[in-house]
């Protein structure tokens, strides 16, 4: 369902982009308004992430606006509020990223159905490797929502594989080593290793890790179906305010 | 796919995918050396030569005759290299950083124990060496940091979450996932993904293995009960690891009971009934978290203890009823260590004098006729500035006044 999306979109538009915010950063009421600008701007998906104490994989702004979303009082119920009423209002789809604990918390197989209730049609679970992750699995299949896994530059080609078989929707591929936020140098190199996970999969490639200018944009286009714009909107919003998420998000594109 | 690193629920590999590799080329690092009896061999030679190994089992006739029942035996981990037993797993981990070919070791601290065994051995194998520290520990630990940046280590204080032992520990995590094919992380104790907890209990059974012998050939008979404090739970996992094969030896876990009962007051995972089973840091075990899933602050007078999780291999013989786990409070745990000090002359450090609490509550109604072992896993002395602020010495604080004027005159 997610994967179709993504492929008769594509028709239209040769690189999809993929945005990221964190729920209840800096509040509820600037979620919604912050994903009201990147649907206007014309994002085709987006990451919704409900904020976790322990953030093991996120870099310095993204665990700053955790940790801020949670002392303000981001309660994962709220965030379930507020997930749903974004999936009511805009017309593409919502996935979910957020840390195993939230998931296995709230009992695995009634927080997926209560995701397939609310209108989240996928997840980025980044420290559940398939390998841990039987039940979630089942539940997502149960509940016909798409399991996203993660392809970085370490990954063997079987892995790659292996992952590929666990997921669908698309393929996160992460663009270098390291947590997310930090520069990535847009190289040969990490050319190569995109061949390599379109060898390895059969899915979309979404690519993240470090995006924040049209000129990485320009370099994705053609090697991946989707860019993700994981941090950067972040640090937009900090410097300039919500009302800039806008024009930025359509710079990118332009 | 393997499922790996299991004790009843507990354990596992809950890793970002960036690191199976990693953990892959680790897991096997460590069971090629543990199939290879000239490692531990090694191990042991290193141990004796830098560490002072076999640590000594010291009977403590004094406290024996104040609480007038069962003899009580002490187990000196505080007698390492380092002050602690800390030192039994470092060194373990840096032979196998050796044998993996890194040239830097990382490794978060607390109080800053395991971030100056980490330094010591770094400074010994020659690695570069980042401590990864909570930023209000760094401030409140200023003497091990001293001596972690006079062993070359860089000390890099950790100003996210709640700048404390866990939060050192996602940064130590954060490093890893981007310099992990030169750099080896050396987690302090048996927490954290598979392979760590089975693999700091192994180097740490070095403990258990001495004192079954010492017990056996000094006094004759097996302990009627171990005790040991749990924080992260290596020390423990190293004395009673000795004894798993004894039933009549009970063993007791001695967890950090703070103020007492209720959320933030305490770091008592499995002694007190505030913990629930979650995933955090990469494995599963019971952790002090709120209904939806989130850490929650904890609370002891000893920074050792002060974590939100607990080892998997000790959360599963909770499960089994084969340790049986009690909590002392900080008040507790001041008086056994005054008793001690004055008693003996053993300096045991806040940490370890939970164990003794816990045996003091209990030592008195068991037959003369048996023995009990108590792991003194660290010395006290050198963190006279924690200690004091516990005991609350006015003298000492005089000093630290009179010494700050001196610092601003000079």
């Amino acid at each position: 369902m997610l994967e179709s999306y993504i492929r008769s979109r594509r028709e239209q538009k040769e690189l999809l982009l993929m945005t990221h915010i964190v729920l209840g950063y800096p509040s509820f009421d600037d979620s919604m308004r912050m994903v009201e600008s990147m649907v206007e701007a014309g994002v085709d998906l987006m990451e919704l992430q409900i904020p976790f104490s322990e953030p093991m994989a996120d870099g310095p702004v993204i665990l700053k606006a955790n940790s801020e979303a949670l002392a303000t009082g981001a309660r994962v119920e709220k965030s379930l509020e507020i997930a749903e009423k974004i999936t009511a209002s805009f017309d593409i789809p919502f996935l979910f990223m957020t840390y195993y604990n939230i998931l296995f918390r709230n009992g695995v197989d009634a927080f997926v159905g209560g995701m397939a209730e609310i209108g989240i049609r996928g997840a980025i679970i980044p420290d559940l490797p398939p390998e841990e992750g039987s039940e979630y699995l089942t539940a997502m299949k149960k509940h016909s929502l798409a399991p996203i896994h993660i392809f970085t530059p370490n990954s063997s080609d079987e892995r790659m594989s292996m992952l590929s078989d666990k997921s669908e929707g698309f393929i996160y591929t992460v663009a270098r080593k390291g947590v997310t936020g930090k520069d990535t140098a847009f190289s040969d190199e990490l050319g190569d290793y995109l061949s390599r996970c379109r060898a390895a999969t059969s899915l979309p490639l979404a690519l993240g890790f470090g995006v924040k200018s049209r000129e990485d944009i320009d370099f994705i286009r053609g090697k991946a179906d989707i860019a993700v714009i994981g941090s950067e909107t972040i640090r937009v919003v900090e410097k300039d305010g919500v009302a800039a998420v806008k024009p930025f998000i359509q710079q990118l594109q332009d | 796919m393997q499922h790996r690193g299991y004790f009843d629920q507990f354990g596992g590999a809950f890793i970002p995918e960036i690191l199976i590799p990693t953990f892959d080329e680790l897991e096997a690092a460590y069971l090629e050396a543990k199939a290879d009896p000239a490692f531990w061999e090694e191990y042991k030679t290193l141990m004796a030569t830098y560490s002072g190994r076999p640590t000594p089992l010291t009977r403590a006739d004094n406290l024996t005759e104040h609480f007038g029942g069962a003899q009580i035996y002490v187990k000196r981990e505080d007698l390492n290299h380092t002050g602690a037993h800390k030192a039994n797993n470092v060194m373990g981990q840096g032979l196998l950083t050796k044998r993996m070919g890194k040239t830097r070791v990382i490794a978060e601290t607390g109080a800053g124990q395991h971030g100056v065994a980490t330094a010591t051995m770094a400074a010994k194998f020659g690695f570069d060496c980042t401590i990864y520290m909570g930023e209000i520990d760094v401030e409140r630990q200023r003497p091990n940091v001293f001596w972690m940046e006079r062993m070359g280590a860089e000390v890099i204080p950790v100003t996210d979450g709640s700048r404390i032992l866990k939060d050192a520990i996602n940064e130590a995590f954060r490093d890893w996932v981007t310099n992990m094919d030169n750099t080896h992380y050396v987690l302090g104790t048996a927490c954290g993904p598979y392979p760590f907890p089975e693999m700091v209990s192994w180097f740490q059974s070095i403990i258990g293995i001495e004192a079954r012998e010492q017990m056996l050939r000094e006094v004759g008979k097996l302990p009627r009960r171990a005790y040991a404090c749990v924080g992260g739970g290596s020390n423990a996992m190293g004395l009673f690891s000795g004894f798993f094969d004894d039933p009549e030896v009970e063993l007791v876990g001695v967890e950090a009971g703070g103020r007492g009962k209720g959320i933030g007051e305490h770091a008592s995972r499995l002694a007190y009934d505030d913990a629930t089973v979650g995933v955090a840091q990469g494995y599963k075990t019971y952790f002090l978290q709120d209904d939806e899933g989130q850490m929650q602050e904890t609370h002891s007078v000893s920074a050792g203890l002060d974590y939100v999780g607990v080892s998997p291999i000790l959360s599963g013989l909770y499960e089994s009823g084969r340790v049986r786990f009690e909590a002392a409070t900080d008040k507790e745990v001041i008086d056994a260590m005054s008793l001690t000090v004055r008693r003996e002359g053993l300096i045991p450090a806040l940490e370890s004098s939970h164990a003794f609490s816990q045996a003091f509550k209990e030592v008195g109604d068991m037959d003369p006729e048996d023995a009990i072992i108590i792991n003194q896993s660290g010395r006290a002395d050198k963190d006279i500035f924690t200690v004091a602020d516990a005991l609350q010495d006015p003298k000492w604080e005089a000093f630290i006044i009179a010494k700050a004027e001196e610092y601003k005159n000079a």
